[in-house]
């Protein structure tokens, strides 16, 4: 049964490795893949739904030895998100790179890049999560170079590239703190043993600031929005809604099921701090961003801000059932800022692509010329502002309430002040591409399969989630995510 | 952990601590290059040493195992970063126009 486990990491891996081989099939074969990827998302979410739990160790080997994959509610959420959001992206990317032999560089790269995705999911065991955080970062930083002819895009990936590097090698020094203190890298071997001593709260600092770098949290958060704005679009999608998100779950997992009796909260409240200050800093930077891609970069910063800012919050609620309803808004939360994230890039990107840039103050006629791709940014906006019936409006709700049911107001006015300031970058946008320019013959040339995309991400974003919450909530109930927190 | 094991891994950890700082300075690339496999390599000498089980025992197997699979991450992060520096070197120098990036 658990076999769908490696169905889930193996697929893209061969797609992959055909797309290398055989680059004329590439462009079916991706979309082949794409589908099948969603497919075996929706069965393993299904099946998690129904109670069962997930767990095989590769080839037969024992734990410890070998590479062991499981699945959980929370996962299997995860999973089905980057499913939804990769077959999206790789039916805009065939026709976003018009050169034949781009997309035949981009596509091994592509998978390459969903292969660590799944594996970081479902990996049990700490030094196979230290591969997938390398797999993760040179896949991503060879993505953002495709295509790119300026100095100053490579110049960002390179910096990207770099501090990844930097990121996984604190990571691989926790892994080898965690292994001489415990003499086992298994996660589900290490939750019960972890103990407050010196080298465990090392490896904490150790394996958190790695994770931190990669989820860009204030201050570590210099290299994210030159690489993130200067990616092609689909490219930027993902990095935005999947790749900082990963490395954000693989904290919840360290912090919630390893750490907890390491974690205190003080420590808790410092990440709020820092998560809050993201919340800020990002939302004013985007207001005042010149570019379309960089004020969507520099909303990814805020919007990963309020992931941290649950985490005081959730660690604070007293009950085991509250606690539970709150982890769901944090899934939740991050679930919809995926979606509407990647919908916001590809639709930027179907402007930038037919105008040749993507500066807000010419955007005047955006509405006139391309009303589908800007309605998905529109609805992609409503979704990110948290407005009802969003996935994130839901979401933020259950952050204000918890946060004065524990007494920690703060984090309300934090939360207050950055729907705000996003409702008003994004009403800049809109303000900008809906002066007229007078009457305009429509662009030619803007296919359906450029457009539809980003529509339907939107969609799913604003309606889907808010309206299907309930049975997100049941999911997480069921698996053992929220329980263990 | 007897003395000789222990010191070999604090080293590991100076070695470490060391490399992290030059690769985050503002150095020539290739020496910041250096610098991260520098700081691998003490985190490799980390590992070997918490191998040791004691004289005349054989040593732990799976610390061995984690270190040759980081050794190959290492270089293959390597290669991507020079190779993406030489297309730097290639193209041609434009100039660089500000943007509102930090």
């Amino acid at each position: 049964m658990s076999t769908i486990l490696i169905v889930v990491v193996i697929v893209p891996l061969l797609a992959s490795l055909t797309c290398l081989m055989l680059p004329r099939l590439s462009d079916r074969l991706s979309l082949g893949t794409g589908l099948v990827q969603l497919i075996t998302g929706g069965l393993l979410i299904q099946s998690l739904a129904s109670g069962i739990s997930h767990f095989h160790e590769l080839g037969g080997w024992s734990p410890g030895l070998g590479i062991a994959l499981r699945a959980d509610a929370l996962a299997g959420a995860l999973v089905l998100l980057c499913a939804i959001v990769s077959l999206a992206a790789t039916v805009y990317a065939r026709r976003y790179f018009t050169c034949v032999e781009t997309r035949y560089r981009f596509w091994p790269l592509w998978w390459l890049l969903s292969t660590a995705i799944y594996a970081l999911l479902l990996s049990a065991d700490l030094f196979n999560l230290y591969v997938t955080l390398e797999l993760l970062g040179l896949s991503a930083a060879a993505l953002c170079t495709i295509g790119a002819a300026k100095t100053e895009a490579l110049r960002s990936a390179l910096r990207y590239l770099m501090l990844g590097l930097v990121g996984s090698l604190l990571f691989l020094a926790g892994v080898s703190m965690v292994y001489a203190e415990y003499g086992t890298l298994s996660l589900m071997a290490l939750a019960g043993q972890i103990a407050q001593t010196p080298a465990t709260l090392v490896a904490l600092l150790l394996l958190s600031s790695g994770l931190l770098v990669k989820c860009a949290l204030v201050p570590l958060h210099f290299w994210l929005p030159a690489a993130h704005g200067s990616a092609p679009a689909p490219v930027s999608a993902v990095l935005s809604a999947l790749v900082v998100k990963v490395a954000f779950y693989l904290l919840l997992r360290l912090w919630f099921e390893l750490f907890s009796p390491v974690m205190t909260s003080l420590f808790a409240t410092l990440i709020g701090g820092l998560g809050a200050i993201a919340v800020i800093w990002g939302s004013l930077r985007a207001l005042t961003a010149a570019r379309l891609k960089l004020l969507a970069a520099y909303s990814t910063l805020s919007q990963m801000g309020y992931l941290f800012v649950f985490i005081p919050v959730l660690a604070a609620l007293p009950d085991e059932e509250t606690r539970q309803l709150g982890f769901g808004a944090l899934v939740l939360f991050a679930l919809s800022h995926g979606i509407a994230k990647a919908a916001l890039f590809l639709g930027i990107g179907v402007i930038q692509l037919q105008v040749g840039h993507d500066r807000i103050d010419q955007l005047a006629g955006s509405a006139q010329r391309f009303p589908i791709a800007f309605f998905a940014i529109g609805l992609a906006g409503v979704a990110l502002v948290g407005l009802p019936p969003s996935g994130a409006f839901l979401a933020k709700w259950s952050l204000i309430s918890n946060s004065l049911l524990t007494g920690q107001w703060w984090w309300m006015v934090v939360t207050l002040t950055g729907t705000l300031l996003a409702a008003a970058y994004f009403i800049r946008v809109l303000g900008a591409g809906f002066v007229t320019l007078g009457p305009e013959a429509p662009v030619k040339g803007v296919g359906v399969s450029l457009q539809a995309p980003a529509l339907v991400l939107a969609c799913l974003a604003t309606f889907g989630l808010g309206l299907g919450a309930a049975s997100l909530w049941d999911v997480l109930a069921m698996g053992s995510a929220g329980g263990q927190l | 952990m007897g003395s000789s094991p222990l010191l070999y891994a604090v080293t590991g950890a100076l070695i470490f601590g060391i490399g992290l700082l030059a690769s985050l300075r503002d150095e020539a690339l290739l020496a910041r290059i250096i610098a991260i496999n520098i700081s691998g390599v003490g985190v490799f000498l980390m590992l070997v040493s918490f191998a040791y089980r004691g004289f005349e025992l054989a040593p732990d197997p799976i610390p061995h195992a984690l270190v040759l699979t980081g050794i190959v991450v290492a270089v293959a992060a390597s290669g991507l970063a020079l190779a993406l520096e030489k297309r730097l070197a290639e193209l041609p120098k434009s100039k660089t126009h500000k943007e509102d990036s930090p």
